[in-house]
This record gives C-alpha cells, structure tokens and sequence, in this order.
C-alpha cells in the first residue's frame, strides 16, 4: 500500500494552505520526522514532517499551489517493493515536473476515478466538512436556518455532528458576520493610462481584510484618549537597563502597564460572545508586530503576572519568530486585548481597530517632550498620547475610563507595577 | 477462570452494563460483565418486558370485554392470574437467555457473583462466600437502582407491594392502592384497573405523570377515571395500617382532610434509588449523592478508570438512557473521535397505560420557562381514519417549536400506540429538522402517524383535518 500524505491542518481553523516549497523531491528516500515541505497559511509559514518512513513516489500539488484544501493528497509515498506503478491517480491538479510517458498514461486511465477520491480524501481525515469555499456545506436544517437569521458564515464554523456535520451547539458563541467578505468587490477598473501594479493578495492579507472588515461593522467601538507623563518611566527603564544590562523597551513596559491595570480593572478583561459575557481570570496580551506584508499579533500570555525582564524576553523571541514567519499557531492565537505601538514612527495619537473576539485594543503613540502645565508652571515634560478602543457590547465608558486611568497611573508611576 | 485481565470490566448485567461490554468488544477490547443474579437486569427481567407482557394480557382482555363493539359475539372473557404470570415469567426468561448468547458471541466474560472495588484497577467478585480477583484497566459500574422505600412505607411482600411483587401476584387482589403516579405507578395502576381491580392513585403532586406535559397529565387523570379508577392528586399516604388481609391507607388529601381507604394491596410507586452499597464506593474515593454515583457527562466518576452509567448514576431512569450512556462512556474511553455526551433533552419516554404516553423533549410549560417564544400545535386522535378504525379514538398529539427558529422542542402524545410513534420525532430532534423539513415529510395514509404531521402543521396553523 502507497502512503498517502494530505495537507495537514497546521491550526484548528486552517482550512487550506499554499504549498510554498517542496523540500524533498520524488525519488528522494525520507525518514519519519524529516521535514518534507514548507506550508503558508493565513498567518504563518509552518513546516510539515514525514509522518512515515519511505521513498517520495509523487509529488502530487506542485510548489506555489495556493488554497489546497486541508486534507487534500499533496505526495505519495511508497514503500519497500513498491514502485511508481503502484501509486493510484490521486489528483487532476498540474504534476510538478518531469512526468513519465508511463504516468501520463496512468493517469488518463484513472481519470474517471480521480473526482471521486479528490472528494473523499479530504472528508477521511478532516473534521471540517467543506474543501472550500464553493463546497457544499453540511449542516443540519436548524442550524441553517440559525445562521441565516443571524448572519452567521456557515462554511467558516467547524461541524462537530457525524461526518463533520455543523450541528446547533456548533454555533453557540459563533461571531455573526454581517459582511459577506467573501467575495471582495470588484475593484474599480485601470483608468485610462494610470500605470497599475495587480498585486494578489497573500493569506494574511485577505485575514486583516475579513477580520477589520468585520470588527468595524459588527463591533459597536467606542474610543478613550489620555495623556501620559512617561518621565517616571523612562527614568526608571533606563536605570535597570543599566543596571541590569537589559535591553528592555518602552513597549515591555507598557504590556505590562496593561496588563497591571486590567488585573485592576477585571471587567474589562472581558470578551462578548454572542448570549454571554465571558471574564477572563488571566490577561493575555496580543501585540501588534509590523511584518512583511502586513501584520500579526504573538501573544504575551499571563503578562499579569510576568515581570517586565520576562516579558521582554518573551517579546524579543516572538518577534523575531513573527518577522520570519515562523510563528505557531499557539503563539498567535487568543488574546484578551491587544496593544499596537505606532510611537516609533512619530506618530502622535490614532484609534486602533478592535481585534476580534477581543473586546478593547490600546494605541499608543510617541513619548515626545510637550510643553505642560504644573503647580502653575509650564514646564517641559515627556508626555505620550495613549487611546482605548473598547467594544461597547463588552465595556461600558465607565470601565474603560477606569481602565485607561489606572493604566495612566501605573505608567506615571511605574513602581506601582511591582505591587 | 483462565485470564483475570481484562481492558472493561462492567459491573452489573442490565441494559447499561452488558451494552457497554458488547461495544467494548467491537471496538477490540477484552471485555467482561459481573452479575449478581441474571443478565439483562432490572429492565429485562423486572422491568420494562415483564411488565409488556401483563399489559399484553390486559389488553387483550379489555378488548374481549369490548368485542361487541366490533360487531364480535359478546363473550365473558376470563383470566387464570398465574397462567398471565407464567407467560410474562416466561417472556423475560427467553430475552435473559438472548444476553447470554450475546455475551457469548462478542467473547464477553460473565462473571457471576458481587462485584466490589478493590484499589486501582482492581475488582472483587464474591459468590458463595468465595472471592475472586480480577484485575481491570477500567471499571464501569453499572448496577442499576432498586425500588426507593420509606419510613413509614415500606413493603412486606405480602400486602406491600415494590414493583417486583406486583409483577408476579398469586391471586388477582381485588383493590389496590398505587402510591406515586410516575411510569412505574400508573402502568401496575392500568394493569390491575383493566383486570377488573378496584385502582386508587396517590399523587403527592398536582398531577399524575408529573414529568409529562400538563395537557397529557390532564387528559390520562380524565380518561383514567372515565374507567373507573379514583385518582388523588396533592395527597400523601401518612400511614399504612395493616390487617390480616387488607390494608388501610390514611391518606392526607388536597384541603387537608385526611380518608382512610381500605384495599387488600398496595403498591408502592414512590422513585428509586441506586444501589451504591457494597461497592467500595467509599473507600476508592468515588462520590455518592442522594443515593446515586456523581459523574461527568462522560460517566467518569473522578478517579481514575472508574466511570458510572444508567439508573446509578441517576434520573431518568430509563434502560435506553443507561445503553446509550455505556455507548457513549466505552467510546470515549476507546479515545473514539466525534463522541458527544448524550442530550438529555433527546431522550424519549414512555408509559405503557391505556392510553398510553410517550414523550421528548421540552413541555410547553418548560419551554417558556427557558425563555423560548412557542408555537404549541395539537390534533386529537378523533380527526385521524386510522385511530377511529381502530375503535381508539381517544388522545392527541402535541408538538411545541421554537417561534424563533423552528426548532422541535419538544414532542407530547397520549392515545393508542404512541410509544411507537415518538421516535419519528426523535429522530427528527436529534437530525434537527425544523417545522419546514417535518412538513415536507410524507405520512402514509392511513396510520396513527398523519396525526404527527397534522400536529406540526396546526403549530404553524395549517392543519388539514381539524
């Protein structure tokens, strides 16, 4: 029996991938655990691992192939005294490279079976019941009628009934989408002679599309500012990096601020989820990381009760990870809130974009000197422009003020982190 | 005994204990049953079937009192109590013996005797003062519940009656008094009033069959007394005082004025309780609550490789409850994917009185207690060819939906032969159809079912025959 290896599901919501690169080529003798290829998905490149031992027969989706579908046939390997004639036709898709006369042949003789096993590969193994998004969705009729009422993408949620069926409790909690994003709008044609570049959209291009999209139209954001003397702060950051010969930066400090001061103010470590309210006993910050290309947010998680040395270590890791696209799904995925720091770009104040399901996202601009009044006087001091996007379905102004002023506090007078 | 290791070893032989053994065995577990006395338990022989076969009887005993309504030569049927007894006695033996060829045929060892926990994946089996060990890499106990006693009603066997005895009575008593009125009371209550006995019910609560739709309890207390039975609701039996022969109840009713009322058996109907002793529950660590083992929806107990399924573990008492339970619980411990705990609310009932009563779901009145707006539909048995061919013209059929959604919440019946029409709406509650998908089914013409789709149909107000 040939071995057959299917697009792996490299995160729970990972529907299909691009195979970026092939690192192994047919002929090629593989050992269980060597890596065979590199996968891109919406958020990361991730690499997959022989499972089996054995000889690559066949290549099946060729490099660069974009949305294979989980579960779909990518190789086949064959096994001791096994040889290229003993591999089925698995897949119309376009063969990689230099084919056999002899393969050729083979597959035109299987063709009439290759539909037919193209649609059960991917059902064998995957717990999600679509292939993509022109498939047929299975779900039980109220658990259509549920998602046509409340605007929920049926094909986006995992079926947990026989066979991957979506089933009633499989939409409890799902986060109703009023947009359809699945089809972007045409966009506006060349006009006459403007010189234009059509650049196709990567996966995390299309994910910050369809998640920004839907936290601005589905969540209710309202917006908090305040100005924060960071003098204390950076005083401080500067002492025990010294000191301690730490690189920490400003942003180490301010996870930390944030995470502090939701441990405070506990009802607004809070996320809205459909018929509930959910509180979360443990403050996981997403922070935001410029990439290649777009954007992605690793998680800092208990940053609440992590020391700042800790957090910047953490961060340091994470976003090295990030910028090489290496990050695993565990270290991208959930959150409590988000921070996006724009201050190393000059920018003074701006309002972020809530990361759903998250329910707030702090922004953060540039610790720059202002001219302040104190005790009557104009003095120069350090002053940074910080803004709370808070959901109102989860937070109500006040305890988002709440929550902003005792972040304020804490960074004006860092030494209230320790307690 | 050859091998003493097994991968499941279930304690108790009823309908939980030997189902989880056979599906242990088809997914390629050594598996094996302890049992005390005879397999298939309660429900098989003490329970469900036995009783099946005494409703049989009385059934058709009713029907040859009513022949001349069928246009039959008038006839006056006679009984021999022990030849009915004998044929029900008979009925469980065969369906016993049935479990043992199935044990057989997955390979299931059947250890007879008492099972008792003994430390980690240790058991006990103790028969006639002899004990023997055996070791288990998980232990499913799965005992089952006997009839709940009280202080002051306790039963003798003799004039006091548990289920056990009203099933197999030497002489036909000529009254007899049913404490409680949930499945177990009303059926022995049916049975005996259809034989031509003089039936009282007591009911502690406001209504007989307390756990059906009010509109079900209703219409059974009317159509009950129409027969001849005398049903006291809101009434408690203070006291049992015992003659020689006979038994007076003092029963405390409804405005607080208490009746004695004399029969020569009573039978007492008032819940039941696990049997949780002798089992080393204690000493292993595994919880007792109000008489039953605690459990996760898994029927995992909390320590380790112990798990409880069925009437143990808990209401509803039910043998299809404890099968589907031991399914479920062997599955999960098989580490198959896909297995979901079961959906209580998807569990049908049944009571086999005449007429009879059959159940899932939500009642109208828990329905709106959780909130869901409701269409309530219903269609009498009077409206359906088939019912009134039949000479059974009697009960309805009552659906309750979500106004929202059109989910089935729940599905309510009395009248003849409904316990085999509920499953239809079980199905359709466990695929959930909405009120469109169960509109669209076709019911054949002419059975008891058209009333099921005429129900639905009056929800939405389209009912076709009424």
């Amino acid at each position: 029996m040939t071995i057959e290896i299917q697009m792996p599901a490299l995160s729970p919501t990972m529907e299909k991938g691009t195979l970026a690169k092939w690192l192994v080529s047919e002929g090629d003798e593989i050992r269980s655990g060597d890596i065979i290829a590199e996968i891109e998905t919406d958020k990361a490149t991730m690499e997959v691992e022989a499972a089996d031992d054995g000889r690559v027969g066949k290549l099946v989706v060729a490099e660069g192939t974009p949305d294979v579908p989980v579960g779909q046939v990518i190789a086949v390997l064959l096994e001791d005294g096994e040889d290229e004639g003993d591999i089925e036709a698995l897949d119309s898709a376009p063969k990689p490279k230099d084919q056999s006369r002899q393969e050729a042949e083979k597959d035109k003789t299987k063709a009439t079976k290759a539909p037919e096993q193209a649609e059960k590969a991917p059902t064998a193994n995957a717990p999600s019941p679509r292939q993509n998004g022109q498939e047929r969705v299975f779900a039980s009729p109220l658990a259509r009628r549920i998602a046509a009422q409340s605007g929920i993408d049926l094909s986006a949620v995992k079926g947990s009934g026989p066979g991957g069926r979506v089933v009633k409790r499989d939409l409890e909690g799902a986060a109703p989408l009023v947009a359809t994003t699945e089809k972007p709008a045409p966009g506006p044609a060349a006009v006459g002679d403007m010189p234009v570049e059509e650049v196709k959209l990567t996966s995390m291009r299309k994910v910050i599309a369809q998640r920004l999209t839907e936290a601005k139209q589905t969540v209710p954001h309202f917006y908090l500012t305040v100005d924060v003397a960071m003098d204390r702060l950076l005083a401080l950051r500067k002492q025990v990096n010294e000191e301690e010969d730490l690189a920490l930066s400003v942003n180490d400090f301010l996870i930390k601020a944030l995470a502090a001061a939701l441990r405070k103010v506990p009802d607004a470590n809070v996320q809205y989820a459909g018929d509930k309210l959910l509180k979360f006993g443990r403050v996981d910050v997403s922070v935001a990381v410029a990439i290649d290309g777009g954007l992605v947010t690793p998680v800092i998680r208990g940053a609440d009760s992590k020391g700042v040395a800790a957090i910047g270590a953490e961060m340091r890791a994470l976003a090295e990870k990030a910028r090489a696209g290496k990050l695993t799904p565990e270290e991208y995925q959930g959150g409590t809130v988000s921070l996006s720091n724009l201050g190393m770009y000059g920018i003074k104040q701006f309002d972020a974009v809530i990361n759903p399901p998250q329910a707030a996202i702090l922004a953060v601009g540039a610790a720059e000197e202002r001219a302040v009044i104190r005790d009557g006087e104009i003095v120069p001091a350090r002053v940074m422009t910080a803004t709370l996007s808070c959901d109102h379905r989860a937070i109500d102004g006040a305890i988002g003020a709440n929550l902003l002023t005792t972040f304020k506090q804490l960074v004006e007078n860092p030494i209230k982190m320790l307690l | 005994m050859t091998d003493k290791n097994f991968d499941v070893v279930v304690v108790g032989g009823g309908p939980g204990g030997y189902v989880a053994a056979i599906r242990s065995a088809q997914l390629g577990m050594k598996a094996a049953v302890v049992e005390r006395e005879h397999l298939g338990g309660i429900c098989l022989n003490w329970g469900c079937i036995p009783t099946k076969a005494l409703l049989r009887s009385s059934e058709i005993y009713h029907l040859m009192e009513n022949a001349e309504a069928f246009g039959l030569e008038p006839v006056k049927p006679k009984f021999d109590i022990e030849k009915v007894v004998k044929r029900s006695r008979q009925v469980a033996k065969q369906l016993s013996q049935g479990i043992g060829h199935l044990m057989k045929k997955n390979k299931i060892t059947v250890l007879e005797g008492t099972g008792k926990l003994k430390g980690p994946g240790k058991l006990a089996v103790e028969k006639d003062g002899k004990t023997e060990e055996i070791a288990a890499k998980h232990i499913i106990l799965a005992t089952g519940a006997r009839a709940r006693e009280l202080p002051h009603l306790k039963a003798d066997g003799e004039l006091v009656w548990t289920y056990k005895h009203a099933m197999t009575p030497k002489t036909m008593p000529k009254s007899v008094l049913v404490i409680g009125s949930g499945a177990i009371g009303i059926e022995f209550a049916s049975f005996y009033r259809d034989m031509g006995a003089d039936v009282t019910v007591v009911e502690m609560l406001d209504r007989i069959l307390p756990v059906e739709d009010a509109d079900v309890s209703a219409h059974a207390e009317k159509a009950f007394k129409k027969q001849g039975m005398k049903i006291l609701t809101s009434a408690q039996v203070k006291e049992l005082k015992k003659a020689k022969t006979s038994v007076t109840a003092i029963v405390e009713k409804k405005d607080g004025k208490t009746e004695e009322i004399k029969v020569e058996r009573v039978i007492l109907a008032i819940g039941i309780t696990g049997n949780v002793e002798g089992l080393g529950l204690e000493e292993a660590g595994v919880k007792v609550e109000k008489g039953h083992v605690v459990t996760d929806e898994w029927g995992f107990t909390g320590v380790k490789d112990i798990y409880a399924i069925g009437d143990l573990t808990g209401a509803p008492w039910l043998a299809h409850k404890a099968s589907h339970e031991g399914v479920i619980c062997v599955e999960k411990i098989a580490g198959l994917k896909d297995v979901h705990p079961l959906d209580k609310s998807n569990i049908p009932g049944c009571t086999y009185c005449r007429p009879q009563v059959a159940s899932v779901g939500l009642t109208e009145a828990a329905a709106k207690e959780k909130g869901y707006d409701v269409k309530v539909g219903k269609f009498p048995f009077i409206g359906n060819g088939k019912a009134i061919a039949l000479g059974d013209p009697d009960g309805f059929i009552k659906t309750v939906f979500d106004a929202k959604t059109g989910e089935l919440l729940g599905a309510h019946m009395i009248g003849a032969e409904v316990t085999e029409l509920i499953q239809g709406y079980a199905i359709a509650r466990t695929l959930e159809t909405t009120e469109a998908e169960l509109m669209h089914t076709v019911f054949p013409h002419p059975t008891l079912s058209e009333m099921m789709h005429e129900s639905v149909l009056d929800a939405y107000g389209r009912a076709l025959h009424f």
